[in-house]
This record gives structure tokens, C-alpha cells and sequence, in this order.
């Protein structure tokens, strides 16, 4: 068998049924297989997009996504998204095709070392030396990004590999000495962790990443309820707490909402749950959560006490220890409602945080617009977010109500992301609308996965809240950089409406609120890929914020 | 400055394998003293001794993220009380005048080194000990002038049950 049916064969073992890339010379061998096999390609316009589809594809269905580059620059253009996808834990297998073997190390035509490349941006990554090696290649790779904590893999394929003929095995099971993934977590430390619970007087909860990809959610909820504890999410933790449940008090962070950032700063025990306390999350870490008793839990035991100082650690799988936790609870004695004047100082924190709006502006507001999107979705919408402003307006102001619904590039912040990403889940969810909440330089920056959408039948929304301006920046540079704008401002061009017209998708400029939200419902009704550019004041700031050094408590909620 | 520790761990004995984990080492900003590999007895497996200056905590992330490699095994931070440390160098001394060649025999000597090779210009020693000894060494042997030296960097064992 070749190398390249071997490919193929490999990937319907993986049941795979999908996979996003832009060819070339260095796949011929393996295009010529798929051709007229039934794994359907979807054709994006530049590699980062196929990477970014098969992460959003990864990340809606909780299944590996698989992206496609052939050699050199095709590899090279992967690496954003392949970064991208391996720092937020999103299970994504990308294959490279690669220069045969005879000349790998000559710096032949599309050659780069993206094995070296991608060392460090990826959870694994190997070349194939024969034929023979491609399915346990596959295998190792997809065992390896879906397992543990969820990665992303690279595999690269020299040409003569996909070529050649051997005599081809398919492994059922592959193992590696040095990768052991023990999901049960210990007995003593759940013990612990529910003792320091059930002691807690001002306990909070903090979801990250980690629940969503353990589907630890109802776990997540059903201890909150016991102990009477708020809950906060990090940016990836979004959607993991329904944003209506009583105890959600919203994003923790430099954009996260005060009453947040002040629980998490009065907490007396604070329960992490699958979060990695990324200095956004954390502002200031000398300032951060000073008198709590931190319990991390958490499946990658290299993320506790790297950042925040731990008393008690459960590794393991979320949903697991969560379970192992609760049981241990109910046979505790513990008062939870003791916690009730903790609940109302949550309350408390609400009201004076609440955001006030603005209405002496002529614009459309962001945070309006944002509401005004829920209202016109239904509740299984799927979200995904581009970066700046536009991701924290949505991230504040977008209530998620269930976990895999809202997505975004939380630790590589990369513009482009959200597009992309959209078009992979809605091919993995096509049932319900998907939306992409963007800033018009993200926009920008992967605008002809409008081609993809289109001509791939897969239509999505995007909400562009246009500013004119690169606007995150723009903010920092009128709060803290004297108002000097540099390198920010986008000018005129290019017209969103034209735009997605030229490329065959509706694009419409609503004036008001009211247009906005009939803009979206017809979207969904005519289920065609829309562009909704949004004019919005290019002064508009995202509050509240921790400005930069600052701890959590030094929260902004205005200029 | 920082304590200079010892890690030992087992890695799979294929091909990348020590860029992988001195690219770990680069990207994560931990700094590399010495760092010695070889094969062991079961020659799919090799065996990697690295000496890192680092705190306790940082030593910590160094094994957890060790530990977190696929192709890595087995960690271990080795207590310098309960291994045995070893590390060789090579070294060229110009030896042109008598005086020079005299001190040289004598520090060879005293360190129980090997004298490898004479020649009318030059001596090349080995020395065997832990890295303070070969530090001492080559202070000492400074002033009679080196052309050349090669360490190989440390290389540990545990003593008695004890074990990787
Ligand atoms: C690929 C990439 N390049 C640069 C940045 C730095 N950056 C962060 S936010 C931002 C501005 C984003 O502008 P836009 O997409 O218009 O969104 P807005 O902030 O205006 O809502 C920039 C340039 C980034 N995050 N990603």
C-alpha cells in the first residue's frame, strides 16, 4: 500500500470525516488519494484559515480537527493557528507535506524545518520516515491531542513517503513510555480540597478552559449551589456557567467585570477549576487573591504553583475530581448557608459595578450592540470572537449560556482567529447560527475565508464593529500613551458591505439598534453568510479595566 | 546567584530528541550550566544529566515540564548528598618551558589525573571529579598557560537502592 492510502486509511480509522487546508505540490500524492474518497476537504484561502477552521471545528464539536498545508510556506502559514489552537488546549492535528527524504537537509524547493518550527508551538510533532510509519503517526497524534490536556500535533509527511509502496500496518493502540495520561485523581487531595471547602466562608469558584474540555459544567454548577459560592470564569472558561445562574458573577481579569475581580479579591477559599492563571486573568499577581486559600485543580500538574502559589492541588481530570469532591462534601457537615451575607455582598458588588451607558451619544454603543445579538439568537448559537476590543465587549457583555458555544483565542489573542474559526464550527454544528463578533482589523487580517464560507456552504455571521481604528491599541494609546495614536487608524476602506458582495456573501450597514437586530434575524432565516459592518464611535473604550500593573481590585469602570 | 542543581531523566533514544529538550530549556528561559547525554543499557533509551542554575520553584517547573514531554520518561532531581557526581575534562597546557612542564606533572598528580599525550610544546591531561574539583583544577593550572580544555559536563548516579 502507498504512503498516501496509508494517509487516508488512517484518517477514517480516526474517524475523520473532515479536514480544512490549501494544497500543493508537496500533497499531490495524497490529494490523489482523496480524490474521489468520501473525507471531505474544505478548501481555505491561506493556510492560517485552515488552521483556524480546524480549531473552531475542534473546539464546537469537542472532537480533533485536522488541518492540511503542503511544504514550506503552506507549513509556515500554519503556525499561527497551529500556536493558537496548542495554547488555548484545542485538540487540532495539522499534516504537513514535506521535500522527499533525499533531500530533507539541503534546502531544497519549499523546504523549512517545521518540525523545528513548531517545537515549541505544539503539544507533539514528528516526521514520518516510511510509509509504514504513517499510521502509527496518525494514531500517536490524535491520541496525544485529544488526551490529557488537548493540544495541538503536527505531522510531517516527505513526498517520497506518500509515495512509496510497503507493506502497511494499522495499529489499534499506540503507547509511549514517557506519555501517561492519569486522569483519576488522588483520593487525599480531594479529601483536602473538600475539607478547605467546606470550612470556606467566602468561597469562589473559578472556571476555566479546563471545564469546557472535561465537560465538567453541571459539576461546576452543582458545587457552587452546595457551598453558596460565586462563580467567575477566565476568558476560556466562558459558556461554562450558564450567564443567567444566580451565582455567575462574569469574567475575571483586566476586562473582567468588578464584582469578579473584587470576590476573587475578598475570597477566603478559591476553588480553580481547569484554568492556568494567565497574568490577564490574574492583573498584578503580587495583588492577586492575597487572602485565599487556592485550590487548583487542574490535569496538567506543570500549571499548579507556576504562577500562583497553591495550599491544596487535585491533578486530574475536572470532572472527576469535581465528582470525587461533591461526594465528599455531602458527607461533610458544613453550613452553606452561613454564606449568605458572602452571597449578598456579590449583590452588593453587582450594583456598584453595573456598567452605565452612555446615552447622550449619537453612536451605536458596543455593549448595546452585544446585547442586542443575544436577544435576536437562540440560545445554542455559537460565538466566536476575533481579538481587541470587539473579543472583551463580547466576553462582557455576550452572555454564553452553555459551554461550547463561545469561543476565542484567549492565550494568543490572534486577530484573524474568530472568522475562520466560525466557518470550522459551523461545520461542525451546521444546525444552529454561528457568529463571529470582529473588530474591522481582525477582520482584515482573514477576510478571504469569505471565499471558504461561500463557496464551501458554510455560512456564518460576522458582526463587524467597525471603528476605523485598531482599536484595542487605540485605547491604550488615548488612556495611557497621552492620546498619541500611532499606526492605529484604518481609514476608509475597505467597505465591508462591497466587500462581502465581491465575494458573493449579503453584506449590510445597519444605522440604528433596531435595524442591527432585524439585520441578524434575517441572516439566520436566509441562512447565508452576511456581513453586519456596524459603524460605532472610534473614541468607544471597553470598561471596566485593570489598567496595566495594576491587582484586580484597582478596577476602571470609566475614563 | 542561584544554586546549581542536578536533574537526571530518561529520554527515547531517537533522533531530535536533544533539541526538543534543550529547545524546552531556551524557550522557557532556564539556563543551562552543562548538559551530557549517552545511551544505557537498553539501547532504545538515553540517559540525560543536566546541571541548571535555578530556584526551588523554577527547579520545579523545569521536572514538571520535563515530566510533561512526551519523549521524556523519567525525572529525577538528584540530592547531591545521596549521588555520585562525576565530571571529565580534557585539557591542553602549553608546556614549551621545563618549569611549566614540571607543574604541570605536579597538578596532575594531585588531582590523580592521566597524563595522555607529550609532545615538545604541550600536555594533555584528563581529569575526573566533581565540578568544583575541575573548577579547582583549572584555576590552578591557569597561570601555566592553557591552549585548549573540553568538559563533558556532569554525569550522576544515586548511590545504593537508590534509582532513576
Ligand atoms: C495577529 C495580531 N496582530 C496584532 C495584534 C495586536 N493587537 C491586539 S488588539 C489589536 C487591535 C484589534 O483591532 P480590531 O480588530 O479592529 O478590533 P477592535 O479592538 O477595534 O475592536 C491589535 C493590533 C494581535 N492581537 N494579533
Amino acid at each position: 500500500m502507498s504512503g498516501s492510502k496509508a494517509f487516508v486509511e488512517g484518517l477514517k480509522r480516526e474517524n475523520v470525516d473532515i479536514m480544512f487546508g490549501v494544497t500543493g505540490g508537496a500533497l499531490l500524492p495524497i490529494c490523489d488519494e482523496l480524490w474521489g474518497s468520501d473525507l471531505r476537504f474544505v478548501m481555505a484561502r491561506h493556510e492560517q484559515g485552515a488552521a483556524h477552521m480546524a480549531d473552531g471545528y475542534a473546539r464546537a464539536l469537542g472532537k480533533v480537527g485536522v488541518c492540511l498545508a503542503t511544504s514550506g510556506p503552506g507549513a509556515t502559514n500554519l503556525v499561527t493557528g497551529i500556536a493558537t489552537a496548542n495554547i488555548d488546549s484545542a485538540p487540532v492535528v495539522a499534516f504537513t507535506g514535506q521535500v522527499p527524504l533525499s533531500v530533507v537537509g539541503t534546502d531544497a524547493f519549499q523546504e523549512v524545518d517545521i518540525i523545528g518550527i513548531t517545537a515549541s508551538a505544539t503539544k507533539y510533532n514528528i516526521q514520518v520516515r516510511s510509509p509504514s510509519e504513517i499510521p502509527p503517526a496518525i494514531k500517536s497524534a490524535f491520541h496525544i491531542a485529544f488526551t490529557g490536556r488537548q493540544g495541538a500535533v503536527l505531522v510531517d509527511l516527505p513526498k517520497d513517503c506518500q509515495i512509496n509502496v510497503e507493506d502497511i500496518e494499522f495499529p489499534d493502540e499506540v503507547s509511549f513510555r514517557g506519555y501517561n495520561v492519569n486522569m483519576t485523581p488522588d483520593t487525599r487531595e480531594m479529601d483536602w480540597a473538600a475539607t478547605l471547602l467546606s470550612k470556606a466562608r467566602r468561597p469562589v469558584i473559578m472556571a476555566g478552559g479546563g471545564v469546557i474540555s472535561s465537560n465538567a459544567s453541571p459539576e461546576v454548577i452543582k458545587i457552587a449551589d452546595m457551598l453558596m459560592a460565586p462563580v467567575v470564569t477566565s476568558l476560556m472558561g466562558k459558556g461554562s456557567v450558564p450567564s443567567d445562574h444566580p451565582l455567575f458573577a462574569g469574567l475575571c481579569g483586566m476586562h473582567g467585570t468588578g464584582e469578579a475581580n473584587m470576590l476573587v479579591s475578598d475570597a477566603d477559599v478559591l476553588l480553580v477549576v481547569g484554568a492556568r492563571f494567565s497574568d490577564r486573568t490574574t492583573a498584578r499577581l503580587e495583588d492577586f487573591s492575597r487572602g485565599a486559600k487556592v485550590i487548583h485543580i487542574d490535569i496538567d500538574r506543570s500549571e499548579v504553583d507556576k504562577n500562583v502559589e497553591t495550599v491544596t492541588r487535585v491533578i486530574g481530570d475536572a470532572k472527576l475530581a469535581l465528582q470525587g469532591i461533591i461526594e465528599r462534601l455531602g458527607k461533610l457537615s458544613y453550613e452553606p448557608r452561613a454564606n449568605g451575607d458572602w452571597v449578598k455582598k456579590m449583590k452588593m458588588f453587582k450594583d456598584q459595578y453595573s456598567p452605565h451607558e452612555l446615552s447622550d451619544n449619537p453612536h451605536i454603543r458596543a455593549p448595546a450592540v452585544m446585547r442586542a445579538l443575544r436577544k435576536a439568537l437562540p440560545r445554542d448559537a455559537l460565538v466566536t470572537t476575533e481579538v481587541g476590543q470587539c473579543q472583551m465587549w463580547a466576553a462582557l457583555y455576550f452572555d454564553a449560556y452553555a459551554p461550547r458555544t463561545f469561543f476565542t483565542s484567549g492565550g494568543l489573542g490572534t486577530m484573524g482567529w474568530g472568522f475562520p474559526a466560525a466557518i470550522g464550527a459551523k461545520a461542525a454544528r451546521p444546525d444552529v447560527p454561528v457568529v463571529d463578533i470582529a473588530g474591522d482589523g481582525s477582520f482584515g487580517m482573514t477576510e478571504n475565508s469569505l471565499a471558504t464560507a461561500v463557496e464551501e456552504d458554510l455560512p456564518v455571521i460576522v458582526v463587524v464593529l467597525n471603528n476605523r481604528m485598531l482599536g484595542m491599541v487605540a485605547q491604550w494609546q488615548r488612556l495611557f500613551y497621552g492620546r498619541r495614536y500611532m499606526a492605529v487608524k484604518l481609514g476608509e476602506y475597505p467597505d465591508f458591505v462591497k466587500l462581502a458582495d465581491a465575494y458573493g456573501a449579503v453584506g449590510v450597514r445597519p444605522e440604528t439598534i433596531g435595524e442591527f437586530e432585524k439585520a441578524v434575524q434575517t441572516a439566520i432565516d436566509d441562512n447565508l453568510t452576511t456581513v453586519i459592518d456596524v459603524p460605532i464611535d472610534p473614541e468607544e473604550n471597553v470598561f471596566p479595566m485593570v489598567p496595566p500593573g495594576k491587582g484586580l481590585r484597582d478596577i476602571l469602570v470609566e475614563a | 546567584m542561584l544554586p546549581l542543581n542536578t536533574i537526571a531523566f530518561l529520554v527515547e533514544n531517537k533522533a531530535g530528541v536533544l533539541f526538543k529538550v534543550s529547545n524546552m530549556f531556551r524557550r522557557r528561559g532556564f539556563n543551562i550550566e552543562s548538559i551530557s547525554v549517552g545511551a544505557v543499557e537498553d539501547p532504545q533509551v538515553a540517559r540525560m544529566t543536566v546541571s541548571v542554575y535555578a530556584d526551588s520553584r523554577e527547579l520545579n517547573q523545569i521536572v514538571l515540564q520535563l515530566e510533561k514531554m512526551v519523549d521524556v520518561i523519567k525525572v529525577k532531581r538528584l540530592d547531591p548528598m545521596r549521588s555520585i557526581m562525576r565530571e571529565m575534562v580534557l585539557i591542553k597546557l602549553d608546556t614549551v618551558d621545563p618549569m611549566a612542564r614540571e607543574e604541570t606533572l605536579k597538578h596532575v598528580n594531585a588531582y590523580h589525573g592521566l597524563i595522555l599525550h607529550i609532545d615538545p610544546e604541550s600536555i594533555i591531561a584528563e581529569i575526573t571529579g566533581e565540578p568544583k574539583t575541575i573548577d579547582e583544577f583549572i584555576s590552578k593550572t591557569r597561570p601555566i598557560g592553557i591552549e585548549e580544555l573540553s568538559r563533558t559536563g556532569v554525569t550522576a548516579l544515586e548511590k545504593g537502592y537508590l534509582k532513576l
